[in-house]
């Protein structure tokens, strides 16, 4: 799921509770409630939470995977084709000895899974991103450390501020807020 | 609910980020940081006149070429391992208790692992041209020698150089998000800020980073057996006596968790209290860690006796004077040096009693660094100094540019190491409350 753009008025609101527990059953709530377009805001990972938000995203798996066959392929490659370009003789052994090359192939499997794995998952987080509509919501610098947040955003199909509010409120969170557009750059 | 319980999310960011935010000890800290600079100092003298006068400032020669340069390469990298299998490998394998020591030891693994990769670095003879040990197309037409270990190390080294800082640097984040957002100067806000890449715990990012996460932890672990593994093959693979054999790299793996045990209990005995994370960094962690340490400890020990029977069973008459130069040769000393200070105090440890005892811990884990350090050492000069001909029989004794240069590496692990300690959060402030919330106890947290 994309958020929407930062510039959206109003970007969403948001409701916070002080625990985990009850944030997974408000964003379950929701869903039930009928939205969709919604995203929890914790300061651990919450067991339950993918589920809850709908959340079967496996492509970073498939990346991961992906990256090690592509190292794998590539360290093997690179080392067949050397040995090709510029042949040694060791002792007359055997120039094409393919077990000496496994140990070059798997450290760069190794190398490009994590690389695949750590920017596979920053960039379909879309991270880095400096600032975001939700910094400014009065409360929210505790996000990282004890407070839960979910966010209804304002592109929802049902979204309708007093209907949203209202919605909110029913779960007894601590406070709701408007969350309005990013500011823009002086 | 008892009131910890309710504040416990708040009490543990708390504990954690007000480390870096208001530091407990600052003049503490700008002593040992002055004597880590001067260590420093101490590594770029010994550097710049390896620079300009070449190794032969250094002991080595044939037959013994290869000093304490390898050897203590061999020592640094083995300590960086612990730190990536507690956090690999107990993150696999649910052991809660790790999250409270798995930042620093990571931390730990980097700084040991930048030192390792310089020393072969330094040992070149020419190390301006490190570079020629990658594969590029040059002008010379030539490529590295893919057959060779040394090759093979380049790789292993380079590889888990990145993952190690890649796999610290993602489990870091959250809590460089937090401290972003509790700092109160404006030269602190951007630096945390620009670090914690705009963290801000999303669910959706949240379910990701946990995929990532665990599954670089999952590649980590064979890394890890994989990259020691290869050292060992920078002498296993080679037709020297006492070398040549296959146990070397079980060997060699299991001694490395056994010293990096070793220092990440150290590090957790010196830190904990300074910093005021005793109830973080339990004796329960103690306990455990150095279970573990006995436990790897009691691996290496059977290493030690499966060499030597590997040696008599091959009866070959080389291995077989390699093993006797080991045990009563010139430097019979570091074999025995290696055995007692590894295994002796180590037994220790079967008490419960004893293993609640930091500064026992503490000095057991000592001997155990000192121990593998020798075993290091043994292990390169017994084996070279006397080989199967007369003709390359030669002592070798570690000139004072060696020692200076080990000094020196000390400072070299220790300078980033404080300054971590300093300016970053050095437990997974996030991660410990995720397990507090799982397990209701700070113990297994």
């Amino acid at each position: 799921m994309r958020e929407p753009e930062a510039h959206l008025q109003p970007f969403g609101l948001i409701a916070e509770f002080d625990d985990g527990e009850r944030l997974v059953e408000a964003v379950r709530k929701a869903r039930a409630a009928g939205f969709s377009r919604l995203d929890s805001y914790s300061p651990y990972p919450l067991e339950g939470m993918p589920e809850a938000l709908g959340f079967h995203d496996r492509r970073l798996a498939l990346l991961t995977l992906a990256g090690g066959i592509f190292g794998a392929a590539f360290g093997y490659g690179m080392q067949v084709f050397a040995i090709g370009d510029f042949p040694i003789d060791i002792g007359g052994r055997p120039l094409f000895a393919w077990q000496s090359f496994l140990m070059v192939s798997f450290e760069l499997a190794v190398l490009f899974a994590v690389l695949a794995a750590v920017f596979g998952m920053l960039v379909l987080n879309r991270l880095p991103r400096l600032h975001h509509p939700v910094f400014d919501v009065p409360g929210f610098e505790r996000v990282n450390v004890d407070r839960f947040f979910l966010i209804i955003f304002g592109d929802d199909a049902s979204f309708e501020p007093a209907f949203v509010r209202g919605f909110l409120e029913s779960l007894a969170p601590r406070a709701v807020h408007t969350v309005g557009k990013a500011e823009e750059p002086e | 609910m008892s009131d910890f319980s309710r504040q416990a999310d708040r009490a543990i960011t708390e504990d954690i980020v007000s480390i870096p935010l208001d530091f407990p000890h600052p003049r503490l800290w700008r002593l040992f940081f002055g004597m880590s600079l001067a260590l420093l100092g101490c590594f770029f003298v010994s550097a710049a006149v390896l620079f300009v006068d070449g190794v032969g400032v250094w002991g080595i020669n044939i037959p013994v070429n290869w000093g304490l340069a390898i050897a203590n390469y061999v020592w640094f990298l083995g300590i960086g391992h612990a730190g990536t299998l507690i956090s690999a490998l107990l993150l696999i394998a649910g052991g809660h208790w790790r999250n409270s020591l798995n930042r620093f030891a990571e931390a730990m693994t980097l700084c040991a692992v930048a030192c390792a990769g310089l020393y072969p670095i330094l040992h070149l003879g020419r190390p301006w041209l490190f570079y020629w040990m990658a594969p590029y197309p040059n002008t010379m037409d030539l490529w590295p020698q893919f057959k060779s270990p040394l090759a093979w190390d380049f790789f292993a080294v380079l590889t888990y150089l990145i993952v190690s800082l890649l796999f610290w640097y993602i489990g870091i984040v959250p809590d460089l998000a937090a401290l972003r957002d509790r700092a109160k100067s404006r030269g602190r806000q951007v630096v945390y800020g620009l670090l914690a890449l705009g963290w801000r715990g999303s669910g959706r990012h949240w379910a990701r980073w946990q995929q990532a996460y665990r599954l670089t932890a999952a590649i980590a672990v064979p890394l890890v057996v994989s990259v020691h593994s290869e050292i060992s093959l920078l002498f296993a693979a080679g037709p020297v006596p006492g070398w040549n054999s296959t146990v070397f790299p079980p060997y060699f793996v299991l001694g490395a968790a056994f010293s990096g045990f070793a220092v990440v209990l150290m590090i957790a005995i010196a830190i904990r209290h300074p910093l005021g994370l005793d109830r973080l960094v339990t004796d329960r962690h103690l306990d455990r860690l150095a279970l573990f340490l006995l436990a790897t400890g009691l691996m290496t020990a059977y290493g030690y006796l499966a060499e030597v029977f590997d040696a008599l069973y091959s009866g070959e008459g080389p291995d077989i004077d390699t093993l006797r130069d080991r045990l009563t040769g010139t430097y019979a000393y570091s074999y025995w040096a290696a055995v007692i200070f590894n295994f002796l105090p180590l037994q220790m440890l079967w008490f419960a009693r004893l293993r609640r005892k930091p500064l026992l811990l503490f000095l057991v884990a000592l001997s155990v660094t000192v121990g593998m350090w020798f075993e290091r050492f043994m292990l390169l000069t017994t084996a070279l100094y006397r080989d199967r001909l007369v003709s390359s029989w030669g002592e070798y004794s570690p000139s004072h540019w060696e020692w200076a240069l080990f000094l020196g590496m000390l400072g070299v692990f220790l300078t980033p190491y404080l300054l971590f300690v300093r300016y970053l959060p050095v437990i997974s402030a996030f991660e410990v409350k995720e397990a507090y919330r799982k397990t209701g106890r700070l113990e297994d947290a």
